[in-house]
């Protein structure tokens, strides 16, 4: 029988197809995370046995856990694809944007080094892994989303998009982002993590770690977030529900060391993903878009 | 715990502004528990931080500043919700006729609609326009939410009345079902449980329809199979495979393919899926297929199994318009049709279809949010079938060929109802 994980499957292997028949250069955004791990998965799978017609760019904020490092390389490196990373320091550096410090939030920061990346590389299509199942904003975008000449997404005036007939022609300087797992929930997608037995970096999985509460997460203590004066260390068996910067993404309690136990912790979870674990959506009601009308993934 | 394979359906909701599209998405989600805590602890302090009292359910889909600001829905939000057996894609479609080209996008895609309507008002301009594209569309299935019931205290006679309005139209639209529903989305009433204020009514509430429902009721097993290659892909070794999504009836290993346009016969010799090889798939798979003979097959071609589709120039269709400015007999546009782009030309506009009527009328062009008949011609050859008979292979867009912009959808041959 062919259930809703291949049906999912198969939708985003065609968008995969019908991008890069459609654009001259794509390229597939890839932060070691779950989403853009089966991504990178499924874009595997597209083009099999060929390797991926199109290159992985990292946008690195230099913040990042060391295991998703790690994970990045090995992954991008078993796929055959060739690896660019685009880093948020070297936009600091130029002056381009404004140094928060070495532990201040780069998340926002990451837009001016993703388009510096896209113009300077020609892209004309960047694959991403976000999902409408996230965020209010991400659930009123097109599976092929439309960015202007300055990377700016206008939620007013996006393309019409029917039936499956992605159609991605864009002027020189405009691009497209497209997102594969647009119609993918969290629970799909550990249900699709744990089908296919992929492998993912060992943050996802718990373990015992030294954290401090701050803002109601619990933050990973090292290079990126140190106990201010009236905090406590724990030591606590924890695991991350997404990956992003390390002072930004906050641990949940958790025991669940191996695939089934996630898929059967997300399936009864009743705090949302980034609701349960990312400081970059906390600052208003409309952060997202406001991020994504920006440039923003 | 294992859990159980899900099957997955689409549905769009339609209606006119106003009706409570949204808020019945919204307590839909709320009342399944789909919504996580912090998302409705969200959505309770935007309600409070606009002054529209404790909980206003809209907020769930109406996600965009702007929708908040203006108390209205622009474009379509897609949810997500779950049952043990089933998973439901939710298009939530805004009901403003200047956001027409948005309520298409999250039909077209739709297996069911979800038609909100209010008791008090009945069938308004918008709500015709709606169920007229829903069929043009193809829906086939229609739930009926008979809204704001308690506005009207409940009334049997207020809902019969539309009902018996709506089956009319349901009837010329070609609807093969409708299941009306009296319900409250603000208070709850008939969405997931069934009303106490309605003794009357003994049939489903809203969720029970929609589980009870044919999910994938698009998937036609008796048209043939239709496999347009998107993509070729060079085996290790020499030799090629072709890929594509299949629709229409299944394909196994060893069946009899036609090769279209170039009409050639061949036999599949080999077909893998994104789990592996395997001897036959079904409707909505990405597959790739090898062939017994030599080929040139590429991008835009077709591979085809009886009953074959029509190789064409020149074709019938009615097209949904949304470009700004009219569309004019001898238009230049790009087409795109399943992997297929090429150059097109508007030939002539037989007729405009009349919301009201539902008949064709005269008309010299096709203004915003008209739906027309039209024959296009083609720079390069189409392989069709007629929209009635296959949702891919029947249906295509009208590109602008300064902008990219896509601005009109088109539906190959005439609508059953024109």
């Amino acid at each position: 029988m062919t259930d809703h994980l291949d049906l999912l499957e198969s939708h985003a292997i065609f968008i995969l197809r019908e991008v890069v028949a459609e654009c001259e250069r794509p390229v597939l955004l890839f932060s070691g995370g779950k989403d853009s791990a089966v991504l990178l998965h499924l874009a595997a799978k597209a083009f099999a046995p060929q390797s991926l017609p199109f290159p992985v760019m990292h946008i690195d904020t230099g913040q990042n856990f060391d295991e998703v490092i790690e994970f990045r390389d090995h992954a991008v490196e078993r796929s055959g694809a060739r690896l660019i990373v685009a880093s948020v320091q070297d936009s600091i550096d130029q002056g381009k944007v404004a140094d928060p410090g070495p532990l201040g939030p780069r998340n926002r920061l990451q837009t001016v080094t993703l388009l510096d990346a896209i113009a300077t590389n020609g892209f004309d299509a960047a694959f991403g892994g976000a999902r409408r199942d996230e965020d209010k904003a991400r659930a009123k975008e097109r599976i092929l989303s439309f960015r202007d000449a300055f990377g700016q997404w206008d939620p007013r005036q996006q393309r019409p998009e029917l039936w499956q007939l992605y159609q991605g022609k864009v002027n020189p300087g405009e691009h497209l982002r497209a997102f594969p797992l647009s119609d993918w929930t969290e629970l799909d997608i550990w249900q699709y993590i744990e089908r296919e037995q992929m492998e993912l970096p060992q943050i996802y999985f718990a373990h015992e770690r030294d954290v401090v509460l701050r803002d109601g997460m619990y933050l990973a203590v090292g290079r990126f977030v140190e106990p201010l004066a009236h905090e406590t260390v724990e030591r606590l068996v924890v695991r991350f529900r997404t990956v992003g910067d390390a002072n930004l993404t906050g641990a949940v309690i958790s025991s669940a060391t191996t695939l089934t136990a996630i898929v059967n912790e997300i399936s009864l979870a009743n705090v949302s993903e980034r609701g349960a674990t990312r400081g970059d959506d906390k600052f208003s009601e409309t952060a997202m878009e406001d991020r994504k009308r920006e440039g923003y993934f | 715990m294992k859990l159980a394979a899900k099957d997955l359906l689409r549905l769009a909701t339609v209606g006119s502004v106003d009706d409570g599209k949204s808020t019945l998405i919204g307590r839909l989600l709320v009342d399944t528990r789909q919504l996580f805590d912090d998302q409705l602890d969200a959505v309770v302090a935007a309600s409070e931080k606009r002054g529209v009292g404790d909980l206003d359910l809209s907020f769930v889909t109406d996600g965009l500043r702007a929708e908040r600001e203006q108390g209205i829905t622009i474009d379509v939000a897609y949810r997500y919700a779950s049952t043990p057996t089933r998973k439901f894609i939710i298009a939530d479609c805004p009901g403003h006729v200047q956001y027409t080209r948005n309520m298409a996008t999250g039909a077209s895609t739709a297996d069911l609609a979800l038609v909100v309507l209010n008791v008090a008002h009945g069938i308004k301009e918008q709500t015709r326009r709606h169920l007229c594209i829903a069929a043009l569309l193809g829906v086939r299935t229609i739930i009926v939410a008979v809204n704001k019931m308690d506005e009207v205290n409940w009334s049997e006679a207020a809902y019969l009345g539309v009902v018996d309005e709506l089956s009319t139209l349901a009837h010329e639209l070609g609807f093969e079902s409708m299941t009306p529903i009296p319900v409250s989305a603000l208070l709850g009433e008939n969405v997931v449980e069934r009303s106490s204020h309605l003794e009357w009514y003994d049939g489903p509430s809203v969720l029970q329809a929609l589980e009870a429902c044919d999910a994938g009721s698009w998937t036609h097993a008796s048209a043939g199979a239709r496999l347009p290659v998107q993509w070729v892909l060079r085996q290790n070794g020499g030799g090629r495979t072709y890929a594509g999504m299949l629709n229409g009836a299944a394909l196994h290993v060893g069946d009899q393919v036609t090769l279209l346009p170039a009409n050639v016969a061949t036999t599949i010799t080999s077909l893998t899926s994104g789990s592996g090889p395997r001897n036959a798939a079904t409707a909505g798979l990405s597959i790739d297929v090898g062939l017994a003979d030599e080929t040139d097959a590429g991008r835009g071609d077709l591979l085809a199994t009886a009953p074959l589709p029509t190789v064409t120039k020149e074709f019938i269709a009615t097209v949904c318009w949304f470009g700004e400015q009219p569309l004019r007999p001898s238009q230049r546009l790009r087409l795109k049709h399943t992997s297929k782009v090429t150059p097109v030309r508007l030939k002539e506009i037989s007729g405009v279809v009349d919301i009201e009527t539902l008949s064709i009328i005269e008309g010299a062009h096709l203004s915003t949010n008209a739906i027309g008949l039209v024959t296009l011609q083609t720079a390069d050859w189409l392989v069709v079938d007629d929209y009635l008979n296959n949702r891919v292979t029947g249906s295509f867009v009208l590109i602008d060929e300064v902008t990219n912009a896509t601005v009109a959808a088109g539906m190959v041959g005439r609508a059953a109802f024109l």
